[in-house]
């Protein structure tokens, strides 16, 4: 298990590289001049010479992106931000726990509502509780996550003021963005759970189970459940990318001091060195969870662990 | 049973024939499923509405006149004015076409794009697999939101760009997908049989292949339209996407950010068409999942 996980963990070099070369590239050749438009038109060109200086940006492509690489392993530096000459890593290190935050209370809410939506729909299928939890899943998906946090302000804030419409330090401010950013979440989990179950549940040792007298609900949480939740996993761990990427978004609604807002702010001025750390701390956070997704499975399923001796 | 291996002996002599009942087959067990009709029949309904705007609404989406601003809901103004005293439900009729043709364009890129590069790893296997599964591998790492992000960060917004970002973006989901169908195909006797006669590499990629691996693609291309949608719409919301006056979803909806302590229909309603849309464009792809697949038949 061990061997397998030190593999898993040196395959992600290569894919953090290429995400590193993609990021670099586009926005290496995105048009426009960095320098002219971070200090304005009217800045003489002695100023731009030396902004270029600072931030590398005479160096040809391949010294460029051999740099980039090099401070970032050597030192953790991601380069300078265009705008306030502040350290990228530490700009976006600073505001990642919140982003993560966010989409974990994300996943907590989706998972809170959805396994448990989930699992009485399958044991009462076609009632109407499941038709209705059903309805409901199918307009979560539906639901653009960024319209719902404005309707929920509109109703929970303005109207009712129950919620504040902004910020994200004490509970009460969180409520809302986890709702909205969960819900879509929710409705997968509820649907993937449901199906899940409902394939399990068939099965011949589920129905062994019930003939030896084993009560009803240690039939639905142990013997089925177990099984069931290998695909759930699976969706879980990918939702979670999903989810860092909807923070983007929900952050933007709710005013959050994000990695997500800061990119959305650094991408309108054009502060490339922020869009690409952001990309980078959200694609190695993401490359981690599916990896420890990898590892749950082998928990969850002995079949897999088997495989891994 | 009995009946299917009647139709099936009775068209198999006729090639085309055979394609074509598989299809009907797949229309009739659609047709079955009510949920799906519904989500064909609003989407239809909004193609024709999206097409003949200019007909149906004329004053068009950027007919401005400040003295009628804000108007709730009325006779005149069904889903009341923004801002700008323009007609929210004129707006949205011609945004549909906006909404809908980024979605359209947009899938068709990644289905076209990721379709060949997933045939492309999953025919030759070996060292080319190896390739562009990796790369793809990369582009994986990304939340696709935040993918397109990038990418219209880099070449701008627009509505050209947008389909593109949000086209590019979904493309590794696709190569997936027709890859492992591909895989499974290739192993089949029909392929062996059309090498053993001779014909080329492109021949079966194009005429045995693709055909055959169309099932999961149309499905989640089918849902893939409602990602597209969603994603442009968020695009637009951070004013990354189209700007203004365009009447795209998510740039009405981001239009109305401003007001929406004050003006809730610019707020309500065009993430209502959203919704729907996304909605049945989710209802038609679960019932098409149901209809194509081969274990649910009869």
């Amino acid at each position: 298990m061990l061997r397998y996980i030190a593999r898993r963990l040196l395959l992600l070099i290569p894919v953090i590289l290429g995400v590193a070369l993609i990021t670099f590239t586009m926005l290496y050749f995105s048009p426009g001049d960095p320098a002219q438009m971070t200090l304005g038109e009217q800045a003489g060109a002695e100023q731009l010479e030396q902004f270029r200086e600072l931030h590398g940006l005479n160096d040809g492509f391949f010294v460029r992106f051999f740099n980039y690489v090099k401070n970032a392993v050597l030192h953790q530096d991601l380069g300078l931000s265009y705008r306030n000459r502040q350290s990228v890593f530490a700009e976006v290190a600073l505001r990642f726990p919140t982003t993560l935050k966010l989409a974990g209370l994300g996943v907590l809410v989706a998972v809170a509502m959805g396994i448990p939506i989930g699992i009485i729909s399958a044991t009462k299928q076609y009632s109407l509780f499941d038709s209705i939890s059903m309805i409901f899943a199918l307009v979560g998906v539906s639901m653009p996550n960024f319209w719902q946090g404005m309707l929920m302000i509109i109703f929970f804030s303005v109207y009712l003021g129950w919620f504040p419409p902004s910020g994200f330090t004490n509970f009460n401010q969180m409520v809302l963005p986890s709702l909205t950013i969960g819900t879509s979440t929710a409705a997968i989990i509820t649907r993937m759970t449901r199906s899940s179950m409902l394939e399990v549940i068939r099965q011949d040792y589920i129905r062994t189970a019930r003939a030896k007298g084993q009560k009803e609900s240690k039939v639905i949480t142990k013997h089925a459940l177990g099984n069931a939740m290998i695909p759930i996993v699976t969706v879980i761990g990918l939702q979670f990318g999903y989810l860092l990427g909807g923070a983007v978004l929900t952050e933007s609604i709710f005013a959050i001091p994000g990695v997500g807002r800061l990119m959305v702010d650094a991408i309108k001025m054009k502060d490339f060195p922020i869009v690409q750390g952001g990309v980078l701390f959200i694609a190695v956070t993401f490359s981690l969870v599916n990896l420890i997704v990898d590892i749950l499975y082998a928990f969850l399923d002995p079949r897999v662990r088997s495989q891994y001796r | 049973m009995a009946k299917n291996v009647a139709t099936a002996s009775a068209s198999a002599p006729v090639v085309a024939d055979k394609k074509r009942n598989q299809w009907k087959e797949v229309w009739r067990r659609l047709k079955q499923n009510k949920m799906a009709m519904l989500g064909l029949g609003i989407l239809v309904f909004m193609v024709i509405i999206a097409l003949s705007a200019d007909l149906l609404f004329p004053k068009g989406f950027d007919d401005q006149m400040i003295s009628r601003r804000f108007q709730l809901p009325n006779s005149e103004y069904w889903f009341g004015t923004d801002n700008l005293g323009r007609g929210i439900l004129d707006r949205m009729v011609h945004g549909a076409r906006v909404s809908l043709s980024i979605g359209l364009f947009a899938v068709t890129i990644s289905i076209v794009f990721g379709g060949l590069l997933g045939a492309m790893a999953g025919f030759y296997g070996g060292k080319v697999d190896n390739i562009i599964m990796r790369s793809l591998d990369v582009l994986l790492a990304i939340p696709s939101i935040l993918l397109a992000i990038s990418i219209v960060s880099a070449l701008g917004g627009g509505l050209f760009n947008v389909m593109l970002a949000v086209g590019i973006s979904s493309i590794p989901g696709y190569a997936r997908i027709v890859r492992a169908s591909v895989i499974t195909l290739k192993g089949q006797e029909f392929i062996e049989a059309a090498r053993a006669i001779g014909a080329s590499d492109k021949r079966i990629i194009l005429r045995h292949i693709i055909p055959n691996a169309l099932a999961p693609i149309i499905v989640q291309g089918t849902l893939g339209v409602a990602g597209a949608i969603l994603s442009a719409a968020g695009l637009s919301f951070i004013g990354l996407g189209l700007a203004p006056p365009n009447p795209e979803w998510g740039a009405m909806l981001s239009g109305g950010r401003q007001f929406i302590r004050d003006h809730w229909p610019m707020t309500l309603f065009p993430g209502l068409a959203i919704m729907i849309t996304i909605f049945a464009l989710n209802l038609l792809g679960d019932g098409l999942r149901d209809a194509l697949d081969p274990k649910l038949r009869n």
